[in-house]
C-alpha cells in the first residue's frame, strides 16, 4: 500500500482520510439548544466517589506529583493483576503483562499499532464503539467491518466472523459488554468466537471496559476460555464502573511480546499515566466495591423503566443486558436513524444518537444513554411518546 | 426484593407502588403487599419530608444534648430514656457508647426555648447527673443529603 500526499495539503494521507465521528456534528447540534434532554451522553452522570478524590487529595498533600514508571504504579498492576484473577481466574504477570494507559482509548490506539502493518486487516463489529475504525485506520491497518444484526442482539457469531476474514487478517477488537447497543456476549457465544479466533490465528482485543456494569449475574472474559489468555488482550478500565471518566485510567492485559511492544511506544509517546490517576484507580480498586455495587443498582433501575417505556411506547428493543445504553428500532416510524434522531430533536429536544454513527448495520437503531435520572427518562419518554404521534398524525415532518 | 423497596423508599420517600415495580421488574401488587406487611411489622415507621428549614420562615433550632445518668438495676437506662422520649421537644433519643449515656436531639423555637427545657426538665429529670448541649449552628448533610450541594456537573451532551 502507498500512502502517497495529496497536492499542496500539509495534513497527512492517513489523516484527510479520516472521517470526523458522526457523534461529533450531533453534539454541534445539541449544543445550540435550551432544555434538552440528553440521552446522547456515554458517561456516567454520578460524581467519582469522593473516597477516590480524597485519597487523590491526600497523596498530593503528600507530594505524589512525580511521573511513575513507564508501565505504570507496581501497586495499581499488582491490585490489577489481584482483581482480574479474583473475578475471571486469569493470572497475569504484574512486571511483564500489565500496562497501564491513558484510559482504554490509548490502548486501543497501542494495540493496534503494535499489532498492524500497513495494509493488514482487523475485524471490527458493526455496530461498534466509534474509535476502533479510526484506530485500526491510523495504524495503516484495514477495519474490516463484521455486521450483527437486531435478532442476534447485535452479537457477533462464528459464521460472520469466518466470512470476513482474509488471508491478511490479523485480529478482532470488540467491546463486550457492547457500546452501542448494551448487548452481552455470554460464555457460550464467546466461544464461538474463540474457535474462530483459535482456527485462523487471531489476536482478540477484548474491551471489557462495561464488564462491572452487566445486569444478571456475571461477566464472562473470552480471556478466560480454554486456549484463548495466549492471544487476547484485555481492555478494562475506571472510566464507567468507577464514574471515573476524567481520570484518564485504564490497563491492557495479555501476552509479555505483545504488552512488551506497547509499553515500547507507550514509554515514547506518554511516558506514564498521569500519577493523580493512577492513585485514584489504586483507592477504587482496593475500596470501590461498595460504590460500584450503589451506582449498577441504579442503573439497573432506570434500565428497567427505560427499556420498557421505550416498548410500550412502540420502539422495539431487546433487553440491554449490560453497559448504560438502549438500541431500540425506530423502522416502525419509517424514518433514519438520522432523520429520527434529528427531527426528535428539533421537535422535542430529546437528544439520541443515530444508529448509523456507530456503523451502517446500526441504521434504522438509536443509541439512548440511561445514565440520567429517572425524572429526565420518564420526560424524554414521554416527549418521544408525544413525537410518534405526531408523526403519526402527520403534524410534524422529518428533518433532512 | 425487600432491601430494593427499602432502599428507594429510604432514599426517596414517597414513590408510587407502580413506579417501584418498575424500577425492579416486580408487580405493583408485590410492591403493596411487601409495603404493607414491612408497616405492619414496623418495619416502616413512617414516612415524612426532609425539610432544610432555615431557607424558610419558621423559626427552628435543634441541639444535641449528651446525658450522663445513673443506670438502674434490672433496666439500665430504659426508664430515664422513656421518660425523656415523652417529651415534644425531643426530636430523636439513642443510648449510646462513648462518655455520656443518652444522646438526646433537641428541637425547638430558639435557643432560650431549649435552654428552658434543659434547665428546668431534662437536667432536674431523676437520673440524670449531667448534660452537656451543643447548639446546631449550620447543617452541611442530614439524612444522608448534602444541604448545600454545588451542582458542578460539566458533562457533554453528547459524547462518544
Ligand atoms: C466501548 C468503549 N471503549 C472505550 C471507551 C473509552 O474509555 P476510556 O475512558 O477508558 O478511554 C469507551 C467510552 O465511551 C467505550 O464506550
Amino acid at each position: 500500500m502507498t500512502l502517497k500526499r495529496t497536492t499542496q495539503s500539509r495534513i497527512s494521507r492517513t489523516v484527510q482520510d479520516l472521517k470526523p465521528s458522526g457523534i461529533r456534528e450531533f453534539f454541534d447540534l445539541v449544543m445550540g439548544m435550551d432544555d434538552v434532554i440528553s440521552l446522547g451522553v456515554g458517561e456516567p452522570d454520578f460524581p467519582t466517589p469522593w473516597r477516590v478524590c480524597d485519597a487523590v487529595i491526600e497523596s498530593l498533600r503528600n507530594g505524589a506529583t512525580s511521573y511513575t514508571s513507564n508501565l505504570g504504579m507496581e501497586e495499581l498492576r499488582v491490585e490489577v493483576a489481584q482483581y482480574l484473577e479474583g473475578k475471571y481466574g486469569v493470572t497475569y504477570d504484574p512486571a511483564s503483562q500489565i500496562l497501564i494507559t491513558v484510559g482504554v482509548s490509548e490502548a486501543v490506539d497501542l494495540a493496534m499499532r503494535a499489532l498492524l502493518d500497513p495494509g493488514d486487516d482487523f475485524l471490527i463489529p458493526d455496530p461498534c464503539y466509534v474509535s476502533y475504525g479510526p484506530c485500526v485506520e491510523l495504524a495503516h491497518g484495514l477495519p474490516i467491518t463484521v455486521p450483527t444484526h437486531a435478532e442476534d442482539e447485535f452479537r457477533l457469531t462464528a459464521d460472520e466472523l469466518a466470512g470476513a476474514c482474509t488471508e491478511r487478517t490479523r485480529g478482532l477488537l470488540f467491546s463486550n459488554p457492547s457500546n452501542p447497543t448494551g448487548s452481552v456476549m455470554r460464555r457460550e457465544h464467546l466461544a464461538e468466537v474463540a474457535e474462530v479466533a483459535k482456527d485462523r490465528d487471531l489476536v482478540v482485543i477484548s474491551d471489557e471496559v462495561y464488564a462491572e456494569l452487566t445486569y444478571d449475574g456475571t461477566h464472562t472474559s473470552i480471556a478466560s476460555l480454554p486456549g484463548m489468555a495466549e492471544r487476547t488482550l484485555l481492555l478494562n478500565g475506571f472510566s464507567k464502573a468507577d464514574a471515573m471518566t476524567g481520570w484518564r485510567v485504564g490497563y491492557a492485559c495479555g501476552p509479555a511480546e505483545i504488552i512488551e511492544a506497547m509499553t515500547r511506544m507507550h514509554a515514547y509517546t506518554t511516558m506514564c499515566v498521569p500519577i493523580m490517576g493512577q492513585i485514584a484507580a489504586i483507592e477504587a480498586l482496593r475500596r470501590g466495591e461498595d460504590d460500584r455495587a450503589r451506582m449498577v443498582a441504579e442503573y439497573d433501575q432506570r434500565r428497567r423503566v427505560f427499556v420498557n417505556g421505550l416498548n410500550r411506547i412502540g420502539l422495539d428493543c431487546f433487553e440491554p443486558m449490560g453497559a448504560f445504553y438502549a438500541f431500540p428500532s425506530v423502522r416502525s416510524t419509517g424514518l433514519t436513524s438520522e432523520q429520527f434522531a434529528k427531527t426528535l430533536l428539533t421537535d422535542q429536544r430529546v437528544a439520541v444518537v443515530p444508529g448509523n454513527a456507530f456503523g451502517a448495520s446500526g441504521e434504522g437503531h438509536v443509541r439512548c444513554s440511561y445514565a440520567s435520572s429517572i425524572s429526565d427518562l420518564r420526560e424524554a419518554l414521554a416527549r418521544t411518546e408525544t413525537f410518534l404521534e405526531r408523526l403519526d398524525a402527520g403534524e410534524v415532518q422529518p428533518d433532512e | 426484593m425487600q432491601e430494593s423497596i427499602l432502599g428507594i423508599l429510604a432514599g426517596e420517600g414517597r414513590v408510587a407502588d407502580d413506579e417501584i415495580a418498575a424500577r425492579l421488574g416486580i408487580s405493583s401488587d408485590e410492591v403493596a403487599g411487601a409495603i404493607r406487611e414491612m408497616e405492619e411489622q414496623g418495619i416502616i415507621i413512617g414516612y415524612r419530608a426532609l425539610v432544610d428549614w432555615s431557607k424558610t420562615d419558621v423559626e427552628r433550632v435543634y441541639a444535641y444534648i449528651l446525658v450522663e445518668g445513673t443506670p438502674q438495676h434490672g433496666v439500665g437506662f430504659n426508664d430515664l430514656a422513656a421518660h425523656i422520649a415523652r417529651f415534644d421537644e425531643v426530636h430523636s433519643l439513642h443510648l449510646t457508647s462513648g462518655t455520656a449515656d443518652l444522646n438526646v436531639v433537641v428541637e425547638g423555637r430558639d435557643f432560650r426555648e431549649i435552654a428552658r427545657f434543659v434547665a428546668e426538665k431534662l437536667a432536674p429529670s431523676p437520673g440524670v447527673t449531667s448534660t452537656s448541649t451543643s447548639f446546631v449552628l449550620k447543617t452541611y448533610k442530614s439524612e444522608g443529603r448534602l444541604i448545600h450541594e454545588t451542582p458542578s456537573s460539566q458533562r457533554l451532551a453528547v459524547s462518544p
